[in-house]
């Protein structure tokens, strides 16, 4: 038994400056984009043996925050960050968005079976309280032949503080004043109307639960339990199911009017076929990295990340970002200084 | 009395060779326990204070009142936390106190001692469930539940009340109050029934010769004998219902208002501190959460300070009547 504790010692005293050589970068942030982070992470320390990348999936907030406040070597974000909070932190840091998401309407009418078709308006309506059934005539002018029952609409939505709800309310303050002005966009807002789900799955259960409701979840979420969701109206007037070849459309849609910090909203973008409540989620790096190694490191992952991390994306239904973003973005790896 | 008698022990203690430096060792151990127990609550209130400043700063006590949880514009009130808390606590409480004490005293005075001690373990292990648990339960069991049957035939026959009026959603405050009393049951249950146990034969027997009831038994010499315990167990199960996050997030709908009906979604304290603390960005948000956790801090060493006060008149009193 002491010959093993004294082996086992020796392995770990092996294994400690074996451990101190490789180097260790530590990341925080967004939950919605961990599955292919971590695929990642995992792929790149496959090439790079001497570089591992922690990533700790603990919300856009926190991961705006520790990258600020410099705890961390880079963040992560599903909502860009504002300008108050570029000003506040402690070093510029530096938006690269590295894949797609997109949230889609999900509802529960018992004896309706064909996929809804959702006008903006109506959407807005349903989550100001306007809208308050299903028969209201602004749902059904976009679903004729289907028979709406005149049901009230129960309405539920994120309780928990989430980038899924930062993307779905910045949709609605786009196409409705009212809900701008009224409520606004944030990652938690004021609800008017509504019952609250935590995450995800607190939705797509209480949806499923309530007979006559409608919530709104993570469009991989809803793939993956194959729930069924809706249509929604793009700018250009077309009906969009979400997919992962409509978000990356809606990407290239923004992409010519995309500014040189990335900080740019996907919702409603332009283009025929682009679905339109969809966003990019950032990595957030800084503008300088003191240790040079280490800042050689990251833009190598990055660099990494834009040609062969992309390709791993579709199969885990993260939308890629279409080719003039990649360019976009592999230009502007120049700004990073180490 | 009490000092004199250490005193002389510790003295005693250190008068034998060897042994004193072992003593003197233990006693600096068990005290620097005993201080950290009351360092780690100072901590604690300190630097919930310290962190929630900037909201104690703009709205001072309105916080307290205030009904508007509106993180956009950053008004923040704590006002229908606070009452989600309360309400389902206590509805919690109403429901489980009789039933627990029910099963207490069928375990202790009627069960006979071979089904009594499996039942007692079987509470101890509902006991020992995660609250995640618990909350997966309501979900699937108890909101369709809730909804197609206990909302109908409550509004049906008290519709009446103000209580018990609106759209049966499934979840909200009442569900919320059924699963946390279902959380509670078991404590109330495993220390009644030791408190119960407890109670001298002699007790018993004495009234039992008299030519009481088995009923009378417990009414006039078993529970009064017991009370401070019993009080013990529910003000325990209370503070678990106070704090309790997880399951209560999951049925009880959080929304930030203040309705009369037990039908509607309520939020409280816990749940939105665990749902919107990942995402709070703005410092004040931040803050505005954290002082809302100094909030069920204060109501929890509230509660407890009740409990003792409680505890102890109705303690003195049993004594006097010995």
């Amino acid at each position: 038994m002491k010959k093993l504790i004294i082996a086992g010692l020796l392995v770990l005293g092996l294994v400690g400056p074996a451990m101190a050589d490789s180097m260790l970068i530590n990341g925080a942030g967004a939950t919605f984009p961990y599955p292919v982070y971590s695929k990642w992470f995992d792929e790149y320390a496959k090439i790079h043996p001497d570089i591992h990348i922690n990533y700790q999936s603990i919300g856009s907030g926190g991961g705006i925050r520790q990258a600020s406040e410099m705890t961390v070597d880079f963040g992560a974000t599903d909502g860009p960050m504002n300008d108050e909070q570029i000003k506040n932190a402690k070093v510029k840091l530096l938006h690269f968005p590295t894949v797609m998401g997109a949230v889609v309407p999900t509802y529960n009418i018992p004896g309706v079976t064909t996929e809804l078709k959702f006008t903006p308006g109506a959407l807005a309506g349903i989550f100001l309280g306007k809208i308050t059934k299903w028969n209201d005539p602004e749902i059904a002018k976009a679903n004729a032949g289907v028979t709406l029952p005149d049901q009230s609409i129960a309405v539920v939505h994120r309780s928990d503080g989430s980038g899924t709800t930062f993307i779905w309310v910045d949709f609605l303050s786009k196409i409705s004043p009212e809900w701008k002005e009224k409520v606004g966009v944030g990652t938690s807002v004021n609800w008017p109307v509504g019952l609250g789900g935590k995450g995800n799955e607190g939705v797509a259960g209480l949806v499923k639960q309530t007979p006559y409701s409608i919530g709104y979840v993570e469009l991989i979420y809803a793939v993956q339990n194959k729930i069924d969701f809706g249509l929604v109206q793009n700018s250009a007037g077309k009906f969009i199911k979400a997919s992962l070849e409509s978000v990356t459309a809606a990407a290239a849609g923004a992409a010519k009017a995309m500014p040189a910090d990335f900080r740019i909203s996907l919702t409603n973008a332009p283009g025929e076929m682009s679905y339109p409540i969809a966003s990019f989620t950032w990595l957030l790096i800084p503008e300088k990295i003191d240790d040079p190694k280490k800042g050689k490191a990251i833009v190598g992952f990055l660099k990494w990340m834009l040609k062969d991390g992309q390709g791993m994306a579709p199969a885990l239904e993260y939308a890629p970002l279409p080719k003039e973003v990649v360019a976009m973005e592999e230009k502007a790896l120049g700004q990073i200084r180490y | 009395m009490a000092k004199s008698g250490t005193n002389f022990f510790i003295k005693d203690m250190i008068g034998r060779p060897g042994v004193s430096s072992a003593d003197r060792f233990f006693r600096a151990t068990v005290l620097t326990g005993a201080l950290s127990v009351l360092v780690i609550t100072c901590v604690i209130a300190f630097e919930l204070v310290r962190n929630s400043v900037l909201p104690i700063k703009k709205f001072g006590w309105s916080f307290l009142w205030g009904t508007t949880w509106d993180p956009i514009a950053e008004v923040f009130g704590g006002l229908p936390f606070l009452y989600g808390t309360l309400v389902s606590s206590i509805l919690a409480l109403l429901i489980a106190v009789p039933v627990g004490l029910g099963v207490a005293i069928f375990l202790s005075e009627l069960a006979p001692r071979r089904a009594s001690d499996p039942i007692a373990f079987l509470v101890e292990l509902l006991a020992a469930v995660p609250s995640v648990i618990y909350g997966l339960v309501g979900i699937f069991v108890f909101v369709p539940w809730v909804r197609n049957f206990i909302e109908p035939a409550l509004s049906g026959t008290l519709g009446f009340l103000p209580l018990f009026r609106g759209a049966p959603y499934g979840v909200g405050m009442l569900t919320a109050g059924l699963v946390l009393a279902m959380m509670v049951v078991p404590f109330i249950v495993s220390v009644s029934r030791e408190i119960l146990m407890a109670v001298p034969r002699s007790q018993r027997e004495a009234i039992l010769s008299l030519g009481a009831t088995r009923w009378e038994m417990v009414r006039v010499a078993v529970l009064p004998y017991a009370r401070s315990g019993i009080m013990g167990s529910i003000f325990l199960a209370l503070a678990r219902a106070l704090g309790e996050t997880m399951a209560v997030t999951m049925v009880i709908g959080n929304r930030p208002e203040i309705r009369l009906s037990l039908f509607e979604p309520g939020y409280t304290m816990a749940a939105v501190i665990a749902n919107e603390f990942t995402e709070a960005t703005g410092d004040l948000y931040l803050q505005a959460l954290i002082e809302i956790g100094l909030v069920l801090f204060a109501v929890t060493i509230l509660v407890n300070a009740l409990a003792r006060l409680m505890i102890h008149s109705v303690f003195t009193k049993v004594e006097v009547r010995e």
